[in-house]
């Protein structure tokens, strides 16, 4: 995957921060001649990394006379996340819309039968929702601190902007809580039937049928979904882990590990973003009938055989299929 | 009109933290925050120095690149000024800044840091010149009363120079060409890259 690529090539470039040596010895001594305006410069070539002393303040971090990776982290703030910021969550919006002119709306194959299947009961729609609503908050909020000075502030003006980014601010650091509690929510509920199978090779290899009329097989979630759910784990937990050590401080590193969590918070938020950008599209606007799934929880049994063929079969031999008055379908006699 | 700068002689830096208090004295500042401190490097060895750092309102300052809401500016005078009714206390200054120059009064405490306080040249802020709303704030304005930051002003030996840029490093360079020796203009090839080496 070229996302891992990327992030592994930004951590490399941010390692030397986080391996940083602090200050020992060596230093021009007072009257040599060969090394006299040494001093700074020199201390900084042999270091490469920070200039650290003693204090007598009560505050032990302020030895920290010079650090010069605060520059890495700049340049990367500054110059390369607007880049994958704007690459990722651009780039997704370009490809969603292209493919809603190319292919439109997935309609449900031979229309809606009038019968259901219940997908997700109301403790998986909450779980969802809660991980969904909180999300798209703090996504906001998120990218608000990141490219709101470039975009809104010009249009609200300064103390506006501040006002709303404060409050964002607030936002993002106590959502974060119900936020990681959703995921823990739908790891628990869902993770038995994410479980990688050989049927997700076969609807990977089969582009996952949405370029072809083929039926691809797929038991209560298809490869694509298993995809989604396990970027949303892995991603949304190393997310959530970095945000904490950004939240409290100097608890768990140091100023160069802050900064290092911080770069791998904005690159894998913003491609997480991107993820759910389309996970929203197919589950809207994409795909007729999908929706219904995460709200009323109840699916059309058309849709259901032609998406999750093998979990419609499994929930019809149960007897789970409802008829359209409510009533416990019953085999045609 | 000058570019101000300050100007740490490590050669003369004798530890004594006048400077350090002189700053919190001055402008009130709250217990645990240090616009101003002392480092000594190599500390018990041969070429021990100390050297009193704060904000060096910085050429192009870093803080003022990353600020979320862009909430410090540069005055006429060079000195880097931030607003507190913009800042949201996020930190990203303190990433950024090589010094560590940038405090906040509850940097442990999750949900708001407070607003961010630092080293003002004791130019005060962007209220009303040597008003009380700015004194509250950001402390005293000695710059608008015709003074130079008290730190410097009070020096003992005269280690921490504040004033226009070539002065002040017209100065260092004196003392070095006289006694011979000099360990450099702590943080200026950092904060200054566009100024010619001391
Ligand atoms: C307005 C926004 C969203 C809509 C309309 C939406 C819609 C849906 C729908 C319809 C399903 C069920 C698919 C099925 O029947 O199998 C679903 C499942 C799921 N959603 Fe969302 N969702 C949204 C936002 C999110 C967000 C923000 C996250 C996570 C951060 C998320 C994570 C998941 C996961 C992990 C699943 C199960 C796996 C899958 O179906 O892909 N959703 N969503």
């Amino acid at each position: 995957m070229t996302t891992i690529w990327r992030l592994l090539a930004l951590c490399l470039l941010v390692l030397p921060l986080a391996l940083a040596e602090p200050a020992s010895a060596q230093q021009s001594r007072p009257g040599d001649a060969a090394t006299v305006p040494a001093g700074e410069m020199q201390m900084f070539q042999q270091l490469q990394g920070n200039v650290e002393g003693r204090v007598s303040i009560p505050d032990q971090r302020a030895g920290m006379l010079i650090q010069p990776g605060g520059k890495q982290w700049r340049d990367f703030w500054r110059d390369t996340s607007p880049w994958v910021g704007g690459i990722a969550i651009g780039g997704m919006f370009v490809l969603l819309a292209l493919f809603y002119l190319i292919k439109g709306r997935i309609p449900i194959e031979g229309g809606r039968s009038g019968e259901t299947i219940t997908r997700f009961g109301p403790i998986d729609r909450f779980a969802h929702w809660l991980t969904a609503t909180t999300f798209i908050v703090l996504a906001i909020t998120g990218l608000n601190i990141a490219y709101g000075r470039a975009i809104l502030m010009p249009l609200i003006g300064p103390e506006a902007f501040a006002a709303f980014s404060e409050v964002g601010k607030l936002a993002h650091n106590y959502l974060s809580f119900p936020f990681v509690l959703g995921i823990v929510l739908m790891f628990v509920l869902w993770v038995k039937d994410n479980l990688p199978s050989r049927l997700d090779a076969e609807w990977f290899s089969a582009g996952g049928g949405f370029f072809t009329h083929r039926h691809v097989h797929a038991r209560r979630f298809n490869g694509g979904q298993k995809l989604i759910f396990w970027s949303v784990v892995i991603l949304g937990l190393a997310i959530s882990a970095t945000g904490y050590i950004l939240m409290f401080p100097f608890t768990v590193t140091d100023l160069a590990g802050m900064q290092l969590s911080h770069v791998i918070h904005s690159v894998l938020s913003v491609i997480l973003i991107a993820i759910i950008l389309a996970h929203i599209y197919i589950g809207s606007l994409g795909m007729e009938g999908a929706f219904d799934a995460m709200g009323s929880g109840e699916v059309d049994l058309n849709w259901a055989e032609a998406h999750h063929d093998l979990w419609a079969e499994e929930q019809r031999a149960k007897g789970h299929v409802h008829s359209p008055h409510g009533r416990q379908a019953v085999p045609a006699e | 009109m000058p570019r101000m700068k300050f100007l740490c002689d490590a050669e003369r830096c004798i530890e004594c933290n006048a400077c350090v208090t002189a700053c919190k004295n001055e402008h009130e500042v709250p217990w645990g925050i240090n616009r101003r401190r002392v480092v000594t490097i190599n500390d018990g060895d041969p070429g021990e120095r100390s050297i009193s750092m704060a904000c060096m309102h910085c050429t192009d300052a870093p803080c003022a690149a990353v600020c979320p809401v862009d909430c410090f500016y540069t005055t006429a005078d060079g000195v880097v000024l931030h607003s507190k009714d913009l800042c949201i206390g996020c930190g990203y200054c303190f990433y950024a800044c090589p010094f560590g120059a940038p405090q906040f009064p509850q940097l442990g405490n999750f949900g708001s840091r407070g607003k961010m306080d630092k080293c003002t040249f004791c130019a005060g802020g962007p209220e009303a010149d040597m008003t009380q709303a700015e004194y509250n704030q950001y402390g005293t304005n000695r710059l608008a009363e015709g003074k130079l930051p008290l730190c410097a002003e009070m020096c003992s030996t005269k280690s921490l120079l504040a004033g226009d840029g070539e002065i002040i490093a017209s100065i260092y360079r004196e003392r070095v060409v006289t006694r011979g020796y000099g360990s450099g203009a702590w943080g200026w090839s950092t904060a200054y890259p566009d100024s010619e080496g001391v």
